[in-house]
């Protein structure tokens, strides 16, 4: 950080060589970006599919918490309708922190994040791989809790309206919670510290998409709730935005 | 290739590196000995971009840190005693992966020939979390070089490789020194690290307190060297 | 090093005196509230002390940026100092507060959309000093905390937009207020010469405590450089 490039080493850049260089894809500087990212989502989702670790632990736990839910506020069924939002978000909101903490925590402790780093890519790109990645895993456990809640509470939960508020309450979580985790599994106390940073930094995405599922769930007219979609839209474009030039930081060092 | 002017680095108050001028020619081999903190892998992880040096000038491959990280990054290659590797893909799996990082063309062939050259073609498929310590070790070996660096770093690398990976690993410097591929390797193993390198460097408390070329020297008298300077018996 | 002495002294000295006036002025110059009576008068400082503790956040917001850009460890040094008077300064502005709406609303706490703001501001700021002692390593602590101090501030306004779309009941006392508000009452000028000159003292009070808590970093900072010096020698 405090570089001052002291006395100039001034030589030419030596040309490259060797008898058996490896081919480079012949693609723009967008496209071989784009490249890296997918290249760490697949390489995430990959591994994911094979251990099933992160997204078991995340559905468990959100089967958890809507049980404990139930018995804790000791729902009857008209309780149930009018907390259904909030239950719903609590859940994706702590297994998100879930799965963050763990996708984060997997690069440090075997290293790898080295490795990413070495690599030549912008470090923006590790933070939106790793970033499509934590989404994904959210909206997979979406998907499957999303149907056992429509069971268990009796709600229509798979409206294509819910379905927006969803992938934009999520987005915006997965998208300052990369951010966050990546800061957090530097701490000491690692597993705490990434949902007391994230937590009331995310409050508003809480706030908006459980009004704005709640609002599709009585069936509101849309006027009512566009509100909520815009708090999610503003909040998802400001913090991944933030993210992406912050991330930089997190990472050199 | 490799270059470092009055390089600096603090943690804080404390000084890892205080001063460290060390020069490295192309093709040249380098080990870079010294006790416990000494600052050896803050040197490696400055000249390998993933540290910054508090002051001081670094050069490699004809690129200035850190303001050509990136292009330093494309020719480069490290093998830590960390594998930094996935443990939940295969052995090919991490290979295309770090190739798809480094720009590399989608070339099953490269990557074949790379598993056959570490002795991993036969458990290309397998779940490098299945490897043991050496194993990985080896596929380590395969990652570094994947981009064929001009320069190559080594940080412990021994560390964990059974005999034939060591041997592996000593032809695989061997040939890169003479492809022209610049090396600098951390190592403990004095008498090994003597006799693989051209030219020897003892780091004590952040500072290069002694320099001597493999062909001055028997190793006998460089461990004496050692001893004197490091006050301890290698 | 001795100017600077000499310069922080007269602060501490100006500052002792303005608090002495500010509380003078409260007590002996504002009228008494017609309707609220003696309570009202935790108002003036109050509103110094919510408005000072924001913009404390606001300059470990500032001097984020300004570490991220030039890393100089000074700037990192002023936004961690900031935030710990910032937060003494929610405190401050929170119990006031809460004296206040005993009587004006009935209540200590209730949950509108500012309290709410100002609590989870709060939060961000506990988990800002948190972090920092979560990190060992100088440089990556002032980054981080540099970067959750941008980040924390940024959500703030929208923190208070989201909520506040739920009905809010604190008066809003600049600009004139809501229906919904309740205790609000209309300033006469003395009340607002008052409130005025509180948020200036309340501002000097900062940017002393600010000053002696950089200096004194700075000066425990040469003490370890001087240890690490004598060690190492």
């Amino acid at each position: 950080m405090n570089s001052t490039p002291a006395p100039d080493l001034s030589s030419p850049p030596e040309a490259a060589h060797a008898p058996e260089q490896p081919a480079l894809a012949a693609a723009g500087p967008l496209a071989s970006y784009w490249r890296s990212v997918l290249a760490i989502l697949w390489k995430d989702l990959a591994a994911e599919f094979r251990s099933k670790e992160l997204i078991s632990a995340m559905l468990v736990f959100s089967l958890l918490v809507v049980l404990i839910f139930n018995f804790a506020l000791q729902l009857d069924r008209v309780a149930r309708e009018n907390v259904a939002a909030g239950v719903l978000w609590v859940t994706a909101v702590f297994s998100g922190t879930l799965g963050l903490n763990r996708s984060l925590a997997l690069e440090k402790d075997r290293g790898s994040l080295d490795g990413l780093l070495l690599t030549p890519v912008d470090r923006s790109a590790l933070y939106f791989g790793k970033m499509l990645g934590n989404w994904f895993f959210m909206l997979i456990v979406q998907a499957i809790i999303l149907p056992v809640f429509a069971v268990l509470y009796n709600l229509p939960m798979l409206t294509p309206l819910l379905l927006v508020f969803v992938v934009l309450g999520t987005l915006g979580y997965a998208g300052v919670g990369t951010l966050l985790a990546s800061m957090a599994v530097h701490s000491r106390s690692r597993d705490v510290m990434l949902p007391i940073l994230l937590l009331p930094v995310a409050l508003p995405v809480l706030v908006a998409a459980v009004q704005g599922s709640g609002g599709v769930l009585e069936k509101r007219a849309w006027d009512e709730i566009s509100l909520w979609f815009n708090v999610l839209a503003v909040y998802d474009v400001i913090f991944i935005a933030v993210a992406y030039m912050a991330f930089d930081y997190v990472v050199e060092e | 290739m490799i270059e470092t002017r009055a390089l600096t680095k603090t943690f804080g108050l404390q000084p890892v590196l205080r001063g460290v001028d060390l020069t490295i020619a192309r093709g040249e081999r380098v080990a870079l000995m010294g006790p416990n903190g000494a600052g050896k892998t803050t040197l490696l992880r400055i000249i390998a971009t993933l540290a910054r040096a508090s002051f001081g000038a670094v050069r490699v491959a004809g690129h200035s840190l850190p303001h050509e990280a990136e292009q330093v990054r494309r020719r480069l290659g490290v093998i830590a005693h960390h594998p930094l590797l996935y443990g939940d893909l295969t052995a090919e799996e991490n290979l295309r992966f770090y190739a798809r990082m480094y720009g590399l063309a989608d070339d099953g062939a490269h990557l074949g020939r790379l598993l056959e050259r570490v002795g991993l073609a036969a458990r290309r498929r397998d779940l490098v979390r299945t490897f043991s310590r050496g194993m990985q070790q080896r596929l380590a070996i395969a990652r570094g070089l994947l981009h064929s660096p001009d320069v190559l770093l080594l940080d412990e690398p021994y560390t964990g490789l059974d005999p034939a990976g060591a041997q592996l690993l000593d032809e695989v410097v061997r040939a890169a020194t003479a492809r022209g591929c610049t090396i600098l390797m951390t190592t403990h193993d004095l008498e090994h690290g003597f006799a693989l390198a051209q030219r020897a460097v003892i780091l004590v408390r952040g500072k290069i307190v002694f320099s001597a070329r493999a062909d001055e020297m028997t190793p006998a008298e460089f461990a004496r060297h050692y001893e004197q300077h490091t006050g301890a018996r290698p | 090093m001795l100017q600077s002495d000499r310069a922080l002294r007269t602060l501490n000295v100006v500052t002792g005196l303005l608090l002495l006036a500010a509380t003078g002025m409260v007590f002996l110059y504002a009228p008494l509230e017609r309707t609220m009576g003696a309570v009202q008068r935790v108002f003036y400082f109050h509103v110094a002390a919510a408005w000072v503790g924001l913009a404390a956040f606001l300059v470990t917001f500032v001097v984020g940026l300004l570490y991220l850009r030039t890393g100089n460890p000074r700037w990192d040094r002023i936004g961690h100092a900031s935030v710990e008077i910032g937060l003494v300064y929610t405190v401050m502005g929170a119990a006031s507060g809460s004296i206040w709406a005993r009587p004006a609303w009935n209540t200590w706490w209730t949950w509108d959309p500012r309290l709410i703001t100002y609590t989870v501001m709060a939060l961000i700021y506990v988990a800002y000093l948190m972090l920092r002692q979560g990190l060992e390593d100088p440089n990556r602590r002032a980054r981080f905390a540099a970067i959750y101090g941008i980040v924390g501030f940024i959500s703030v306004p929208i923190t208070f937009f989201s909520i506040r779309i739920w009905r809010t009941i604190h008066p809003v006392v600049v600009g004139g207020s809501g229906d919904a508000a309740q205790g609000s009452f209309a300033m006469t000028s003395p009340m607002l010469q008052t409130m005025l000159f509180s948020v200036v003292t309340f501002t000097v009070v900062y940017i002393c405590l600010l000053a002696n808590r950089v200096r004194l970093e700075e000066l425990s900072e040469r003490v370890e450089h001087l240890k690490a010096r004598l060690l190492s020698a």
